[in-house]
């Protein structure tokens, strides 16, 4: 369960970067994570929603974007997608690949809300 | 609406500190390993292994990564080599933090290699670097054939995979070229080997690897 770590970290983050003031107003947290990340959303969101409750933050969402996980062959220069994180290319089997994406876990844009989400 | 873009990777934090860690190790001359698998692979029979191979060629000291108790580390104390136990207390990884905090307690003079054990988990720990220079992941010939399509992420960012308790083989099904093939596809730039820590099999060819990595 490294997601509550990770939920921790992205908590850290918004209270970095902005104003306390603010953080009631903080609708949602933009994330791109790559399908080979290691990282599961629902358990990701479900941490965060937890160590969030009761929180300033608690009205925050995340969106989460899934990033393919790309393989660009340097032997045929095909660039391919798999869903298991192959790096052999899976047009030519070269093994002389670069990766180009798939491991994300990155925080992208927190979107601010205006006029302040209403405390119920 | 107003958006902020941030453009930050969420483990910013950890990756600092690994970078931290990474200049000491550095400063000191040191060759880090951090050696990763699922739990029961054999992680400290291969440290124990590795000990006893290259204690008298290289000073060595050992980090232990656990959920609980000091088991592991009074194995390897066995060793007289230096030792420290992290208990994560329930986590499933260790990060950068953790090691950082455990290298206070060593005195890395001298040390030419520090090899970690990390958390029994192949999951979690991939995301943390902890400022090694190699990942070296232990699959068991009793987990099945099918671990590194299961877990590629961890195959992925290895440098070195032992196939452990190969000796098991005779006994199990677990198809060995299928085993590696799988690994190979993940990653093809890894350095196989085929150990087992009871008859002793490739444990000379792992040592003599680790020790040109140095």
């Amino acid at each position: 369960m490294h997601e509550l770590s990770i939920a921790q970290n992205i908590v850290e983050i918004i209270h970095k970067h902005i104003p306390e003031a603010e953080w009631e107003k903080v609708a949602s947290v933009h994330l791109k994570i790559g399908k080979v990340a290691g990282v599961v959303s629902d358990s990701l969101d479900f941490s965060f929603q937890a160590i969030t409750a009761e929180t300033s933050l608690r009205n925050t969402r995340l969106e989460v974007e899934s990033i393919p996980f790309r393989v660009l062959c340097n032997a045929c220069g095909v660039t391919t997608e798999n869903e298991v994180g192959f790096t052999v290319c899976s047009e030519c089997g070269s093994g002389n690949t670069k990766v180009l994406s798939g491991s994300e876990l990155d925080i992208t844009e927190i979107e601010i809300a205006e006029p302040a989400v209403k405390i119920s | 609406m107003s958006i902020v873009t941030i453009e930050r990777k969420v483990l910013e934090k950890n990756d600092e500190l690994a970078l931290q860690n990474r200049e000491v190790f550095q400063r000191h001359g040191l060759f880090v390993v951090n050696i990763v698998s699922s739990p029961g692979s054999g992680k400290t029979s291969i440290l124990e292994q590795t000990l006893e191979h290259l204690k008298n060629k290289l000073h060595i000291a050992v980090i232990e990564g656990d959920v609980q108790t000091d088991f592991d580390a009074q194995r390897v104390a066995k060793f007289n080599v230096p030792v420290v136990q992290i208990v994560t207390n329930g986590g499933c990884h260790l990060d950068a933090k953790l090691v950082q905090d455990a290298l206070a307690s060593i005195n890395l003079d001298g040390i030419k290699l520090l090899i970690i054990e990390n958390v029994g988990n192949l999951v979690c720990p991939a995301n943390y670097d902890l400022g090694e220079n190699v990942k070296v992941v232990v699959a068991s010939t009793t987990e099945g054939d099918d671990k590194p399509l299961k877990y590629p992420t961890m195959f992925r960012n290895a440098s070195a995979l032992l196939i452990n308790k190969i000796d098991l083989l005779p006994y199990i099904n677990c198809n060995l070229t299928e085993l590696k093939t799988n690994a190979l596809k993940i990653n093809p730039k890894l350095k196989v080997f085929e150990t087992s820590c009871t008859t002793k099999q490739g444990i000379a060819e792992w040592c003599t690897w680790l020790e040109k990595q140095v």
